[in-house]
């Protein structure tokens, strides 16, 4: 079985501006649209630039932005797509174009460097290991889920619309910080880090993040929504406020 | 030509599980440490492994020993492993997993909240320490997050091209930054390759676009030695439908928790087939494997969990014998569950999450309801870079490898999840004695001569442009001549058609042209892959030739019987002087007599 398919791809130019190309070709069942764009680069465009390695979701290479959504491409089914007279394929908007559907995504890497790092505290058995309970890091192996895909750095409007680039971490590097500060082996404090320095106030929960996020993480209820509470509690709670002044 | 230049106590090619753990262990003895990988850091392959790794902590078994670990990794390795390495691998695994955990990883618990293990194939015990089904990205995470804080410099979606040599000794590589396509020089004290595996020199494979065997071809150009390349691991289990998605991985964790292989008619044919080594070890019936996947330790484990090459002939020969499934595989069903546990279909979410979304987003199907289609699918080497088993140091000195582009430990088979412990222990090793080296070396001198040679090779596609031959067609042919002719089951003749075939590769690699600028350009990168690719299949070619018997991932089906005289050497591969390839026999140094006796004593 096969169907003709008209795709639009983004492509960059030398100056670093781009415009849509128009490809038809013919899809197979059971295609997904990574593979209509490598058909397109062995076939008619073998300079197309776009990112990918396991083409099974587990590696978080290949996001882009398809009829507007950002998704990623290796699990995005044709046969999801309402129509395939016009699919349109273009890289992340909010990180800057590298070349076609590759963009510059290396901000989220020295964010995470800014975060404090996991710190254990000592060791509770005589081999230097700790007991922990499953139902202790359930909530944290959530978070741990994340294929680092950017995807929902991808939406925020603080960064996408607003460019808070400089203060404010995304909802991927709160999904990390809650996953250290939820650890029960870790022992640091980054709640303070994360009111003054990664911008947690910015997040105004429009849930966008949790929308798009391919591993399903419920990053605003589960992870930001909670750090919210405790940078409440810790700062404007009068009672809390009260006991640290007598510390 | 100038060339941005950077220098580096130690250079590690490479940012999966034993990359990763090398440069946390060279940081850590305090030289300069600097990283390439061709794509971006924590995309590796190694995110990819879903199972777990093998260590014997005995957490869910007492009877689990480091000897126990020792003599499974030998017997699935048929007895030709570099035995120093089996027995490092299992006796420091233990602690090279709990030091994850110390840096932040967060595995699945037992009920006491220690590091829960489960069973997998040819592991006597519950020995894999997982996260769910994705345990590679737990480690790759948790090694990479330790990795950026300790002043390693990484240099992410860069390519190196070739080595340069300063009289015989590693001094640097040539690589190129994707981005803009521009070349740059890196010079080291010290090399560690660990670059992972070659699957993509088969159609049908689990790796990504980055297994073309880059660090098995940059040895072999160097000088160095490869052994054991005949040695392929053939998954048992890939998806076979839709075609898009053929020979992506179904983890062997779905027969761990008790899925079963069965054919058209319905039989569950392991049960046919049971290999006499292993049948002191093997479930009688249906009911004691069950019982096996759920723990019950007086149970032994069912067929389905032999060794991957037994399995994966066994489903070869179902499907030629025409009692396959409808897309040409068998049937991998854990829906059957439901008859033994009452909440299976949550239970199987929990379990196998990542296996689920797989086929449901891939291929429309419920695993929790309906049985899937899988067979074999090209996933792992043995073969690789020879080593010392200590010090990871290749036969060129100041070059190490770790991990899946280094061999050894293996031997003709690798046991599920001894990949993964095997990154970490000779990761460490490697990242260790290079450190060593680095120390009591001075800095090498890296010829311009011979990198603007390279650089000359590199650009030549550019110099024929649109005229040139396609890579991407010429990728696919030889992606099929390795398929169909060095695959699974293997004949002289056909092996022997392979050679003429990828002769005519190489000359058509010299006509390939690409045309555009060089920035992230795939199809430069493509020709670029080629080399690489033609390098390794010869090497498979001509080792599996010269093996002329049957045993663990390689399969005669005219030498089909495993022969003694073949038990006392490694087969090597080696450039010879003018280019041509040299094959050789390594003999297996004899084991120590605790270690045999070790052997012995696990035997019943
Ligand atoms: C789907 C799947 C599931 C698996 N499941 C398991 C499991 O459950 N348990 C287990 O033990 N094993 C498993 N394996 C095997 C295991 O994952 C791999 O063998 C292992 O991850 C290889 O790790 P590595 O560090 O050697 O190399 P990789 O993780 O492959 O990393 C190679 C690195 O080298 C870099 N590189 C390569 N060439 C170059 C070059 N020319 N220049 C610069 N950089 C280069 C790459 O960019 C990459 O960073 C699985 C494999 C697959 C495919
Ligand atoms: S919920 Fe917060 S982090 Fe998520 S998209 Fe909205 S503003 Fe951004
Ligand atoms: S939290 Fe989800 S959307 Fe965001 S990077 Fe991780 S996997 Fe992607
Ligand atoms: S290619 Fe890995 S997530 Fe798509």
């Amino acid at each position: 079985m096969e169907t003709q398919a008209t795709f639009k791809i983004w492509r960059t130019h030398p100056g670093g501006d781009g415009t849509f190309q128009t490809f038809k070709t013919t899809v197979t069942e059971g295609m997904v649209v990574l593979d209509v764009v490598h058909k397109i680069q062995a076939e008619q465009a073998p300079d197309l630039a776009v990112r990918w390695n396991c083409k099974a979701g587990k590696c978080g290479s290949c996001s882009a932005e398809i009829n507007g959504n950002p998704r990623l491409m290796c699990m995005t089914r044709m046969n999801e797509l309402d129509t395939w007279e016009q699919i349109t394929v273009e890289p992340m908007r909010t990180f800057p174009p590298i070349k076609d559907l590759v963009t510059d995504v290396s901000w989220n890497f020295r964010v995470k460097k800014g975060i404090k790092k996991f710190k254990p505290r000592p060791a509770d058995q005589p081999d230097g290991t700790w007991r922990v309970a499953q139902r202790d890091v359930d909530r944290v192996q959530e978070f741990r889920k994340c294929i680092e895909c950017f995807l929902c750095q991808d939406v925020c409007h603080v960064l996408r619309e607003h460019n808070k680039h400089d203060e404010f971490i995304g909802p991927r590097f709160l999904v990390y910080a809650a996953n250290l500060e939820m650890n029960p082996i870790d022992s640091d404090d980054r709640i303070p880090d994360l009111k003054e320095q990664h911008g947690i106030g910015y997040c105004n929960i429009t849930k966008c993040c949790t929308k798009v996020c391919p591993e399903h993480i419920h990053i605003t209820d589960n992870a930001i929504i909670p750090l919210k509470e405790r940078v409440v509690s810790r700062y404007y709670d009068p009672v809390t406020r009260i006991l640290r002044m007598f510390k | 030509m100038a060339h941005q230049t950077h220098s580096y106590d130690v250079l590690i090619i490479g940012a999966g599980g034993a990359g990763l753990r090398a440069a946390i262990e060279a940081a850590n003895a305090g030289v300069t440490v600097g990283l390439i990988c061709k794509s971006l850091l924590g995309k590796a392959h190694t995110v990819m492994a879903e199972g777990g790794m093998a260590a014997a902590m005995a957490h869910n078994d007492d009877r689990d020993s480091w000897r126990v670990h020792f003599a499974d990794t030998m017997r699935g390795g048929q007895y030709v492993n570099n035995w120093r390495m089996a027995e490092l691998h299992a006796k420091e695994a233990p602690d090279r997993v709990r030091e994850l955990e110390g840096w932040g990883a967060v595995f699945d618990r037992t009920k006491d909240g220690r590091i829960n293990q489960r069973n997998f194939g040819g592991h006597r015990y519950p020995r894999l320490a997982h996260v769910g089904d994705r345990t590679g990205l737990e480690l790759i995470r948790t090694l990479q997050d330790h990795t950026v804080y300790l002043g390693v410099d990484v240099h992410m979606e860069h390519t190196v091209i070739d080595l340069v040599l300063d009289n015989g000794r590693a001094a640097g590589v040539l690589a190129y930054d994707r981005a803009n396509g521009q070349f740059k020089v890196f010079s080291a004290k010290a090399i560690i390759l660990a670059t992972g595996g070659l699957g993509r020199a088969y159609r049908v494979t689990s790796n990504s676009w980055e297994g073309t065997g880059d660090g098995h071809a940059l040895a072999y150009r160097a000088g160095a030695e490869l052994i054991d390349m005949e040695f392929i691991q053939f998954h048992p289990t890939g998806m076979v439908w839709p075609p898009s998605v053929k020979g992506i991985l179904v983890t062997e964790g779905v027969r761990g928790e008790g899925g079963v292989l069965k054919n058209k008619e319905g039989r569950r044919f392991m049960f046919d087939d049971i290999p006499d080594n292993y049948k002191p070890q093997t479930a009688a019936d249906e009911e004691e494997g069950w019982r096996y996947t759920q723990n019950d330790k007086s149970a032994r484990r069912p067929p389905e969990l032999l060794t991957r090459d037994h399995v994966a002939r066994c489903i070869n020969r179902e499907v030629k014998a025409g009692r396959g499934s409808p897309h040409g595989g068998v049937f991998l069903d854990i829906a059957w569950i439901k008859e033994k546990l009452p909440n299976a279909a949550e239970h199987i979410q929990r379990k196998l999450p990542s296996m689920y979304h797989q086929f449901m987003q891939l291929a429309d199907l419920d695993i929790t309801t309906t049985p899937m289609e899988v067979g074999p699918t090209t996933h792992y080497v043995m073969g690789g870079i020879r080593v010392d088993g200590d010090t990871q140091m290749s036969t060129i000195p100041g070059l190490f490898a770790a991990g899946e582009c280094a061999s050894g430990i293996n031997g003709a088979n690798r046991l599920g999840g001894n990949s993964l412990s095997d990154l970490i222990v000779f990761g460490k090793r490697a990242g260790e004695y290079a450190a060593v080296w680095a120390r009591e070396n001075g800095a090498p001198r890296v010829d311009e001569g011979a990198l603007a040679a390279i650089e000359r090779t590199a650009l030549d596609p550019f110099t024929r442009g649109e005229h040139g031959e396609n890579p991407y067609k010429l990728q696919q042919d030889l992606q099929d001549t390795m398929q169909d002719l060095v695959g699974i089951v293997r004949l002289e003749g056909e092996m022997q058609t392979a050679l003429g075939r990828l002769q005519e590769y190489k000359a058509r690699l010299t006509r390939v042209g690409v045309t555009g600028g060089r920035e992230y350009h795939s199809g430069w990168h493509t020709a670029l892959d080629l080399r690489n690719l033609l390098a390794v299949s010869e090497a498979i070619t001509l080792s599996a030739i010269e093996r002329k018997e049957s045993r663990g991932g390689h399969f005669r089906e005219d030498y089909p019987e495993k022969l003694d005289q073949f038990a006392t050497f490694n087969v090597m591969t080696k450039q010879g002087s003018g280019g041509a390839v040299q094959v050789s026999h390594v003999p297996i140094p004899p084991m120590p007599p605790e270690l045999k006796q070790v052997i012995e004593e696990q035997k019943s």
